[in-house]
């Protein structure tokens, strides 16, 4: 095998990306856990292989309102990352990290987009360092970029970049948080096509 | 009258007093094609601007080029005419503000660019269009009168 396509993914290399999520999640939140002083749970991670019709509704629908934060990825391995939150999800994240009690949900305030950057250039940064060290190649975020939209027109960068190899999508989704309000995150790490196959040989599966 | 929903890299077609819509248009083109005769209206929602770039090119409501020919054989099975086809397109957005130098993030304008050309090539007429910016697009065609509604979040509903 050659190439990675979507369509002919097998068990092992689901496992493989399992892993890696796993990993780069893991690391994702312990630095958030360290950010805002305060210990979060993470649940195990899940692998998500989408048809691209059904992408959008593991985020409540294509019109719900989610925030996505993607990054460039550069260095040895490159192509993008997407650090995806549903509003509420979003909302409970800022007040976790600003200490705040939880409140009804209305509009984010510039301290709060600022904060939910913030929070995204820590869990890429996080997410991929676990991914370089484990992989031994050299991974790097640029600046993030935020978007507050419709899932679908949210998702549908993250899905051009899949529909060029397949029809699938592969999200990992993360829930993590305190005791009384869980967050829900999902990561979409996107390799160009070269990409994929130099990671999947540094750790030996190709 | 029902309402039919198309996904993402999908296509449908559909006679009045039916309507079709598309949920969340990003970067990616909500292509409408539209017999004003026999009310046949068809709706892709495509995601990639050229199926001769791209390996993997089975599904063809994918991409641009391909799912306009395939719209038209299917809404011909409906009962329309393709002389008497007109069309409007919507989407085509840029999510993120990435340097508009990178190629990858002007996907949006590629795809509107190659749906304009592809409806050029055939000779069927672009009526009216809402591409670019930088928002999410919900539309909705009405097939009874030809008028295409757009919902964005947090502006007034658009009707072209």
């Amino acid at each position: 095998m050659s190439e990675l396509d979507f369509n002919n993914i097998d068990g092992m290399h689901l496992d493989v990306l399992r892993e890696l999520g796993n990993i780069g999640a893991g690391n994702a939140t312990t630095a958030l856990s360290q950010m805002i002083n305060k210990k979060i749970d993470m649940g195990v991670p899940k692998v998500n292989l989408l048809e691209f019709k059904e992408l959008a509704e593991i985020l409540g629908g294509a019109e719900n309102p989610i925030v996505g934060i993607l990054f460039g990825v550069e260095g040895e391995v490159t192509g993008m990352m997407m650090f995806i939150l549903e509003q509420k999800s979003a909302h409970n994240l800022v007040n976790m990290l600003m200490g705040r009690e939880i409140s009804t949900f209305e509009e984010f305030s510039d301290m709060d987009l600022s904060a939910l950057n913030e929070i995204g250039n820590i869990i890429a940064g996080a997410y991929l360092s676990s991914l370089s060290s484990l992989t031994n190649l050299k991974i790097i975020a640029s600046v993030p970029h935020m978007a507050i939209d419709m899932a679908g027109a949210i998702l549908s960068v993250p899905a051009i970049e899949f529909g060029k190899v397949g029809d699938k999508a592969l999200l990992i989704q993360t829930g993590f948080g305190g005791e009384l309000e869980r967050v829900f995150g999902f990561f979409i790490l996107i390799p160009d096509l070269a990409s994929y196959t130099t990671i999947l040989k540094s750790i030996g599966m190709m | 009258m029902a309402l039919i929903k198309v996904g993402m890299a999908d296509l449908n077609s559909c006679k009045a007093p039916n309507a079709l819509t598309t949920l969340g248009l990003g970067s990616c083109i909500g292509i409408v094609l539209y017999d004003p005769k026999t009310k046949v209206s068809g709706l892709a929602h495509i995601m990639l601007p050229d199926s001769t770039q791209i390996k993997n090119n089975k599904n063809v409501a994918k991409f641009a080029d391909t799912a306009v020919e395939k719209l038209i054989n299917d809404m011909e099975k409906l009962g329309a005419n393709k002389r008497r086809l007109v069309s409007k397109i919507a989407g085509g957005a840029q999510m993120f503000s990435f340097g508009s130098t990178n190629d990858l993030m002007r996907i949006g304008e590629r795809n509107a660019i190659a749906s304009r050309k592809k409806l050029k090539e055939l000779g069927i007429p672009l009526l009216a269009e809402d591409c670019g910016k930088n928002y999410g697009r919900t539309i909705e065609f009405n097939s009874e009168t030809g008028i295409l509604q757009i919902k964005t979040i947090g502006k007034d509903l658009k009707y072209i």
